[in-house]
């Protein structure tokens, strides 16, 4: 592919169930060489600089339409590019979590390119729908971007949860897989949000740190998938119904989350005592 | 078939009824320009299909069908020249079909009319409003026409109307608003964005069209082929250097230093993607594009190879 991109890296783009052209281009502009270079960048940071934890992995399908919801946290959207990386480097074959992205990233040159070119489209109903249709695999953030916005303290709470998911799982007969991240708050500890120069850079807001920039930290993550859950009907419900399948996956997703922070802390706990828990695996072990 | 086809002398007219004619139809065109090599059995007409003698065609001819491709879209036409043309030609076109009793009418439109723009779905059904009118003042005039010919569909019961919103055309004849972008040795295109293209063939175009005659389809249709390609690619495929330009460079220089000469709005267009859901046609025609992408841009390349540096 190119000289910074390995070839584990480049042979696991190769074995994405994606019908790319003979220019390397998907229907949707997914390319795989702009895949490629995006992956070495996640490979860094999903094996080197974070510790990722991952469970419940057997909860994704290997392939169809499927939907993963989860909470949103770390200000940066750590946890977004973590999700995809786990579905890449984790899942065999390797899926390609297609993100439903804030509308303000397609505005952006250089950030609308790349986010078309690895699968992360703006959130519109119509592409959620169309990409779940074609069975791929989405992402979705129903907190948006206030879930982002948590400060330190909120780190590992829900904020509100949008409906539109639920409707459209419905709609399109599509499992929800619930997932809860956690160890995004402590990557990027939030002491406030900068609306202002948000707005002079055309983002909703710049997270501001002990240390002033967003910078990520090094630290702990833990990804937690959880059971499929399918909601019978067809998405045209009244707005009780929906609302109430909206708080069994927010339930679900907090549950999750409070697995993820038992985790981190077991962990966190051995690494005081010196004895470091097994790493993930390098990408070039899981080629 | 007798197939009257007003706008007969552009590029796409020509090959349309050339194939029409070749498949055993009657053929009769009406367009203001000559087409002085047109083959012996096509009934030409040199008439302004607004005036009185475009209507004494429709009443001798008495056409069975018409593929109203008589539409102006080069930009840098008097706006005022466009509408009469556009607007008003459409107009007569339903206007003298209904009364000289034609069966179908086809519209041939551009998938343009959706409008591009960041928060626009990357694929647009026939559902979707035709934002363009807004987005890219300068293509009113066809959003317009392509509106009313819609409403011949209620406002004309007795005639088959189809509607035809039609991705770019990209073939060795070098027509269209992609291959002209195209033309030069440098071609620029907004520095941090590469927005996906549909093109097609000109041949699967003019198949499509065709199709949409033969099997009489009734309602809007957008038209695709295969699938959409970044710009930045096609223009290197094309054996053109792809300039990535400041939007504000870009936006001061087109025109000059030969770049090609767009209405800002276009900008756009070489920003954010315009591309069509073309299913509902395939499904009502059973149309598949012969031609793919990656050969479109190949016979384009061969047919219109990069002009010599001036250096």
């Amino acid at each position: 592919m190119t000289l910074l991109v390995s070839d584990s890296i480049a042979q696991r783009v190769q074995r994405l169930e994606i019908p790319f052209n003979s220019f390397g281009v998907d229907p949707y502009g997914i390319s795989q060489k702009h895949l490629g270079l995006f992956f070495s960048l996640l490979d860094f940071f999903y094996h080197h600089y974070f510790s990722v934890g991952v469970t419940g992995l057997e909860n994704v399908p290997a392939r169809g339409r499927a939907m993963l919801v989860g909470n949103h946290c770390g200000g940066v959207a750590i946890d977004g590019a973590m999700v995809v990386a786990s579905m890449f480097f984790e899942m065999d074959p390797p899926r390609l979590a297609e993100g439903m992205a804030e509308k303000f990233i397609n505005r952006l040159p250089f950030t609308s390119l790349w986010s078309s070119r690895t699968g992360q489209f703006t959130g519109l109903p119509e592409h959620a729908s169309r990409l779940l249709e074609d069975e791929r695999l989405l992402m979705v953030f129903p907190e948006g971007a206030r879930g982002t916005a948590k400060l330190y303290s909120e780190r590992n709470s829900l904020v509100h949860f949008g409906s539109g998911f639920v409707r459209l799982a419905m709609k399109t007969r599509t499992p929800v897989i619930p997932f809860g991240f956690v160890g995004g708050g402590e990557a990027v500890p939030t002491i406030a949000n900068s609306y202002t120069i948000g707005r002079l850079l055309g983002v909703p807001y710049i997270p501001i740190t002990p240390y002033l920039i967003p910078a990520p930290l090094p630290v702990q993550l833990e990804i937690t998938y959880g059971e499929p859950m399918t909601f019978a009907g067809t998405g045209a419900e009244e707005d009780e119904v929906i609302l109430g399948h909206v708080e069994q996956v927010k339930a679900r997703i907090a549950e999750l989350i409070e697995a993820g922070r038992k985790r981190r802390r077991g962990k966190l706990s051995l690494d005081w005592r010196g004895a470091t828990p097994p790493r993930p695996a390098s990408s070039k072990e899981h080629a | 078939m007798r197939v009257l086809i007003p706008g007969i002398t552009g590029q796409l007219g020509r090959m349309v009824a050339t194939r029409l004619l070749e498949e055993g139809h009657e053929v009769i065109g009406i367009d203001r320009r000559p087409w002085p090599t047109a083959p012996a059995g096509i009934e030409m007409h040199n008439v302004d299909l607004q005036k009185r003698a475009a209507e004494d065609v429709f009443r001798k001819a008495r056409p069975q069908a018409v593929i109203h491709m008589a539409t102006v879209t080069h930009l840098v036409e008097q706006t005022e020249e466009r509408y009469r043309i556009n607007l008003g030609g459409t107009r007569v076109v339903f206007d003298n079909s209904r009364a000289c009793g034609v069966e179908h009418v086809i519209f041939v439109g551009r998938h343009t009319y959706y409008g591009a723009g960041p928060e626009s779905p990357l694929y647009h059904t026939e559902e979707d409003p035709p934002m363009a009118v807004s987005t890219f003042p300068e293509l009113a005039d066809l959003v317009a026409a392509d509106l009313y010919a819609c409403t011949a569909l209620w406002r004309a019961p007795e005639l088959c109307t189809t509607v035809l919103r039609m991705c770019y055309t990209l073939g060795p004849t070098g027509h269209g608003t992609l291959a002209s972008f195209l033309r030069g040795p440098h071609v620029p295109y907004v520095l941090g964005f590469d927005p996906l293209f549909q093109f097609m063939h000109e041949q699967d175009v003019v198949t499509a069209i065709c199709l949409a005659l033969e099997k009489r389809i009734r309602g809007v249709y957008n038209v695709s082929g295969p699938q959409p390609v970044p710009l930045s690619l096609i223009i290197r495929a094309a054996g053109r250097v792809a300039v990535p330009l400041p939007e504000f460079v870009l936006r001061n220089a087109l025109g000059r230093f030969g770049l090609p000469k767009l209405p800002r709005a276009a900008l756009t267009h070489i920003k954010y993607p315009v591309v069509v859901d073309g299913a509902a046609f395939r499904a009502a025609t059973g149309f598949k594009h012969a031609i793919d992408e990656a050969q479109a841009i190949r016979e384009y390349r061969d047919a219109h190879p990069v002009p010599a540096s001036r250096s």
